[in-house]
């Protein structure tokens, strides 16, 4: 019995909290892919580059709060330093759309050649980030670093096996639930987010019925700026903050959001846990669940782990390619990109 | 001086033009029927005097206002609700809200029109949480007029409103509309079912390539020979 319980508790420490918090991160970060796709009908290919922009403010603030020895702890500066940080995202977004993005929206642009331009936008801010604060790592992660310490877990529970619960990990579950339930409850309740859902849904009709098409993209980009700049840093939070990570970032999310369904916001968080589970489960090295699950000399040599590390962002493109070949439109039936 | 008039209207997309001074007109309280073969530029004078067609020629008058520079979106605001032929509905939004949007430009209370329209159309009451994309080719029908109706327009300008629609469902569309009719609203359609269209029309417009043919009483087309054997099959 208390062998099964390690090997519950050995999983949970290592797929299913990391899991959720990843999966956090990229729901939320799918999650403005998906706004701005659906009302602005493009596949912005610099929100990655938006979510690094956010966590790099987030970063500057926080060294400056530091040597002010202005904190909040137990909890990290950066939370502080966040709501700052996501105005300037929302600003960044703003004067991107202004200087770029509407020149080609009033030419009523192909979708191609706005993806064109939204990577032309990525390389662009890319740039501009690595010229403020430069290409290096920096943990930016302050304040108690543990919410459950692994130590504390076995000698309460008397298990072998402890769990952890990362202060990052608490703090993006916990807001992540809590803004998604926000922005639902914006979407589904509020006559201007009904009027974005209508818009997204029938954009002749929504002009028809008066609904404000300039209003519509104004706030589509203060929800993505805002959910942008949370992301990001909640994922720099719970890694560490460096540019190029965030390059990366893109094809999870991107897959996350396809998968879910491109247009759906329910996909999208449905999508971004799906593929952050399947990069851990596939990555994960099962020989000492098996150890407490089975007879001592049944316990194999290897690892017993499916996929290196190093491939992880393998999970994801396999997993793009069986959903577009399967399922086209996602799990929750979006549009088709 | 109709309430509602396009005048001598001439126009079309690119350079050919599709209507040729073409005049339709509607009354309060009335029923004005475009009728003519396909190409005759029915939906295009429709949408000419919504402001959807740029004009060469002629204006649109409301109320004895020229209204022809306003944008549809502006003509909303003057009291004139549109239902496109197709598209007409939010697939994904919810019936209930789909009204909601259709009443987006108010702001005062809008329950009793919900309730009025919910007594007109039963059917939306039912399925008021369902999204419009379920519902059929007929309830779909009475959530574009009914999100058009929202807004308390004095013009209901519907465009082929029984397109796909079984005969029963054509009958009972055309029933409501009578009866929003004699709630005091003009209505000015476009209809492919020609006859069953002028049995119910205050006044007909016969269109023929972008030009006014016939013009009179609905009943008057009807019983005109020379209407009956071009337009409505003898």
């Amino acid at each position: 019995m208390t062998d099964i319980l390690n090997a519950f508790v050995l999983l949970a420490n290592f797929v299913v909290i990391p899991g959720l918090a990843y999966g956090s991160q990229l729901a939320l970060g799918a999650l403005g892919v998906t706004m701005v796709y659906s009302v602005l009908r493009f596949s912005n290919f610099a929100h990655g580059e938006l979510m690094s922009f956010g966590a790099m403010i987030c970063v500057l603030i926080t060294w400056w709060l530091n040597s002010a020895g202005i904190g909040i702890a137990p909890l990290p500066t950066a939370l502080l330093a966040l709501p700052v940080a996501i105005m300037l995202t929302i600003g960044l977004a703003l004067v991107t759309d202004k200087l770029v993005f509407a020149y080609y929206r009033a030419k009523r642009a192909e979708t191609v050649t706005y993806l064109i331009v939204s990577v032309g936008v990525m390389f662009f801010t890319g740039g501009l980030i690595r010229f403020i604060i430069g290409p290096d790592d920096r943990v930016f992660a302050d304040g108690e670093r543990f919410w459950l310490k692994a130590r504390t877990f076995k000698e309460v529970t008397g298990l072998s096996e402890g769990l952890a619960i990362k202060a990052s990990q608490g703090i993006t579950i916990v807001l992540a639930v809590s803004v998604v339930a926000a922005l639902f409850w914006f979407l589904n309740r509020t006559k201007t987010g009904k009027s974005m859902r209508a818009y997204s849904d029938n954009e002749d009709l929504a002009l028809l019925s008066g609904i404000n098409p300039e209003r519509v993209v104004l706030i589509t980009w203060i929800i993505t700026g805002a959910l942008a700049a949370l992301a990001g840093t909640l994922y720099g939070l719970d890694k560490s903050y460096k540019p190029f990570t965030y390059l990366s970032l893109l094809l999870p999310i991107f897959a996350s959001a396809i998968v879910g369904g491109v247009g759906s916001p329910v996909g999208a968080i449905a999508g971004g846990y799906v593929i952050a589970f399947s990069e851990l489960l596939v990555t994960f090295a099962y020989k000492k669940v098996l150890s407490y699950l089975t007879f001592e000399n049944w316990i194999p040599e290897g690892l017993v782990q499916l996929l290196s590390t190093d491939y992880k962002i393998a999970v994801s493109f396999v997993i793009l390619l069986i959903v577009l070949l399967i399922k086209p439109t996602g799990l929750f039936s979006g549009k088709t990109i | 001086m109709a309430y509602l008039a396009g005048e001598n209207m001439t126009g079309g997309y690119g350079d050919a033009d599709i209507l040729h001074d073409c005049s339709i007109s509607v009354e309060k309280g009335e029923i004005a029927v475009v009728v003519g073969p396909n190409g005759a530029g029915k939906s295009t004078a429709m949408k000419a005097v919504f402001g959807m067609l740029p004009l060469r020629q002629g204006q649109v008058m409301l109320d004895g206002e020229d209204i022809t520079g306003l944008k549809p979106q502006e003509r909303v605001l003057k009291g004139m609700g549109f239902v496109p032929q197709t598209q007409n509905v939010f697939p994904g939004l919810s019936v209930l809200e789909n009204l909601e949007m259709g009443a987006f430009i108010r702001n005062d209370d809008i329950h009793q029109t919900l309730e009025q329209i919910f007594q007109l159309f039963p059917i939306l009451a039912e399925k008021a949480f369902q999204p419009a994309g379920e519902l059929s080719g007929g309830q779909r029908q009475q959530v574009a007029v009914g999100r058009a109706l929202m807004t308390r327009p004095k013009i209901l300008m519907l465009d082929e409103p029984t397109a796909g629609v079984s005969p029963i469902v054509m009958d009972e569309l055309f029933d409501r509309i009578i009866e929003v009719a004699r709630s005091g609203i003009a209505i000015l359609m476009v209809e492919q079912n020609a006859k069953q269209a002028l049995s119910i029309a205050d006044k007909g417009f016969v269109l023929v390539q972008g030009r006014n043919r016939y013009t009179d009483t609905g009943a008057a087309l009807l019983a005109d020979n020379d209407v009956r054997k071009a337009f409505l099959g003898g």
